[in-house]
């Protein structure tokens, strides 16, 4: 009876809690502009839900610091209200609705992952409320015909076609062989796509085209098939297993192949966890510290991610930029509306037109970002063992050059 | 579909030793379930979350300088403890009652256990080097890598061991004794109660081996367990309870089955295949036992 009371008056007290809340917050209150956002704090996407609001959280400190938001004369500053969505899209879509019709939320941040965002975006798009995410660049985000949402990141179609581009040029501009191995999720099926229209595009010819299951952990079988066909060109996606996979096999079984391009080796901490064995892996970026984009607020990438190591104790991924990104965007864009008006917002950060130290940023009609080309950095280290990743494409921004072929291991 | 397996040989033989060598190793995982399920009639869900967590442990000693080989003995320790704990909260209540309590006690313990690692380990996926290199063989047509090797004679050790403790021991016979009669058992003298605790902190112990080998020879997880789960269901399935040799031929079928599929119907069909075999394979075991059941009749 006594456990009743006690469950009972915890409960009362949690209700309590959350209607004064509710009340609390609102769209803009006093000297806040109030964004919501859906991160998956736990479940499986949670290392890179934490990398997300570390950089929504670093850009908020900043912009607040350096003056907030000036509209109708007057100052506001960033507020955001986060809910753990649990890395489950039912759960964000839910608190989407509950951010918004609750909690009066206005604007809203995106949450992580392609998958999270597609359960989201109906959402915002019902309400009219817009949404500028960082962290979902499925394809199939921007041919939806939606109004409210904008990515400052590059479509996921352009991750790796660059890859194919810089083989066919290592080729004297013929064709290439190319094997694939994706992973059989939204995201990486898009990166295939992108992959599939380079091939035509350059008049190459796909060898090995192999789809990973989300459970796999063994890839054996597609790399013995690649020992076989001998191809131009190794592309993998499957998020941080398939990069860590790919390199433990790949190193384990001595393939042997002119390039490997692959995804998120820098949210595997490839360099780090094969060390060595990840030598001369190029990898697809959304962004680098060493570009030379440049803005108020962060001055450039190599300041960012000073500042960002200093604050959090680890180097920024790209997806924490790219979070901090949005923040920069928003500000823009209620500066320009000079409103808070949800419709004039929106016309505003449809007109985006600026520079931030992560990259250009313009949005097409479709909600993507079309200003900013993905990067492709390769993994060198010195005789001493120490990895570091160098961008070696395109060629504006290299600050190292490509090594290619990759030499094989018997010479390694 | 693609025959290539077949137009090349080393290919073939490559997805035969591959499939051997992954085959005895998912042979140990199921000879733990085989042991527990005998001993106690519960199937245990949560068989490839103990798997990843004897796998973390291996990791763990690697992240601070210690090679990861060593948590093939650090790993069963520990988890023969987590195992006994585990037996003592919840198993303890659920031993003697239907199978579909134990089933449903069990699920729970593994989406506690996904959710416990995640919250303790993190989301990333991780691996243990351990720089044991490659060997090759026929001309360099067919690649082993030596933690394969490792893990498949790792497994093979402790399987021997294991049989030889249940056959000479006290505690061993105690275990095949409650397995035959447990009332019967309990007649005789023998503390049942002490026997389940062993039996599950066993199967846990063997659980931690397979994980400690499968973060050297793979990747691990916090959401990767439920394969094992299922593809040591499937051994044990097809080779029945108490039989060891049946779990060893099963297990390396399984695997060379899996290497085959994904050579054939491609990398995206091999886990659904296994799931397929599993459904045939229930299927024709039923079919086996209601003839049977009308014979006796």
């Amino acid at each position: 009876m006594r456990l009743n009371k006690i469950i009972l008056s915890f409960i009362s007290a949690l209700a309590i809690l959350f209607s004064t809340s509710v009340v609390s917050f609102a769209k803009v209150v006093g000297d806040k502009i109030v964004l919501g956002a859906a991160i998956s704090l736990t479940g499986k996407y949670s290392s890179n839900g934490v990398h997300t609001q570390n950089g929504y959280n670093m850009a908020v400190d900043r912009i607040n610091s350096m003056g907030g938001v000036k509209v109708g004369g007057k100052t506001y500053k960033f507020d955001i209200i986060y809910y753990d969505d649990e890395s489950n899209p039912k759960r964000a879509a839910q608190l989407a609705e509950r951010l918004i019709s609750q909690d009066g939320v206005e604007f809203m941040l995106g949450p992580y992952s392609s998958g999270l965002t597609k359960a989201i975006a109906p959402v915002t798009e019902k309400y009219g409320v817009p949404m500028v995410e960082a962290n979902g660049a499925s394809r199939s985000l921007f041919t939806k015909g939606y109004k409210y949402l904008f990515a400052v990141l590059a479509p996921a179609n352009l991750y790796l076609d660059v890859a194919i581009d810089l083989a066919v040029e290592k080729n004297n501009g013929k064709g290439v062989t190319v094997a694939m191995a994706f992973e059989q999720d939204a995201f990486s099926q898009d990166v295939r796509l992108g992959v599939l229209d380079a091939i035509k595009r350059t008049g190459s010819k796909k060898v090995i085209d192999d789809k990973l299951p989300k459970e796999l952990n063994d890839m054996a079988a597609t790399l013995v098939k690649v020992k076989q066909m001998k191809p131009d060109v190794l592309v993998v996606s499957g998020h941080t297993k398939g990069a860590l996979t790919a390199i433990r096999q790949i190193s384990e079984m001595k393939v042997d192949v002119p390039m490997l391009a692959m995804t998120h080796c820098d949210a595997a901490k490839l360099s780090k966890q094969h060390g060595k064995n990840s030598q001369y892996a190029l990898c697809a970026s959304q962004w680098h510290k060493t570009l030379t984009y440049k803005d108020d607020f962060f001055k450039d990438g190599m300041t960012y991610d000073a500042d960002f190591t200093k604050e959090f104790g680890y180097a920024p991924p790209y997806q924490a930029a790219e979070s901090s990104a949005a923040l920069l965007v928003f500000k823009d864009a209620f500066e320009r509306a000079n409103s808070f008006d949800q419709k004039k917002v929106r016309d505003a950060l449809a007109a985006t037109n600026m520079q931030t130290f992560y990259g250009n940023i313009k949005f097409a009609e479709g909600g993507q970002n079309v200003d900013k080309p993905m990067v492709l950095f390769q993994v060198m280290c010195d005789d001493a063992g120490k990895c570091e990743n160098k961008v070696v494409a395109p060629t504006k921004w290299a600050s190292a050059k490509l090594i290619h072929p990759i030499p094989s291991w018997s010479k390694r | 579909m693609d025959f290539m397996v077949f137009q090349y040989p080393m290919i073939s033989v490559q997805a035969c030793l591959d499939g051997v060598l992954l085959g005895i190793l998912f042979a140990l995982i199921a000879y733990g379930m085989a042991l527990q399920w005998g001993v106690m009639n519960i199937i245990n869900i949560a068989q490839g979350d103990l798997v990843i967590l004897g796998g973390y442990i291996a990791y763990f000693m690697y992240l601070y300088g210690i090679h990861p080989a060593w948590g093939v003995i650090v790993a069963p320790v520990v988890m023969y403890f987590v195992g006994i704990a585990i037996y003592k909260l919840v198993i303890n209540k659920v031993v003697d009652r239907d199978l579909f309590i134990s089933i449903l006690a069990t699920f729970g313990i593994s989406i506690l256990f996904m959710q416990l690692m995640n919250f303790a380990f993190g989301a990333d996926v991780v691996l243990a080097n351990s720089d044991y290199g490659t060997t090759m063989l026929f001309n360099n047509n067919v690649v082993l890598p030596n933690s394969k090797i490792f893990s498949a004679f790792i497994s093979i050790l402790f399987a021997v061991c294991l049989v030889i403790y249940m056959k000479k021991s006290k505690l061993g016979r105690a275990i095949r004794a409650t397995a035959q009669n447990a009332r019967a058992a309990k007649i005789l003298g023998v503390d049942t109660e002490k026997v389940y605790a062993a039996t599950f902190g066993i199967n846990a112990a063997l659980c931690g081996v397979a994980g400690a080998l499968i973060s050297i020879t793979f990747t691990i997880h916090p959401y990767m367990g439920l394969p094992y789960t299922i593809r040591s269901f499937m051994i044990v399935i097809v080779a029945g309870l108490g039989n060891l040799p049946g779990v060893a031929m099963s297990g390396m079928g399984l695997g060379v089955f899996e290497e085959f599929a994904d050579y054939i119907l491609g990398t995206e069909f091999r886990i659904g295949s296994v799931f397929l075999l599993l459904v045939l394979i229930l299927v024709y075991r039923r079919f086996k036992l209601s003839r049977k059941r009308e014979y006796l009749k």
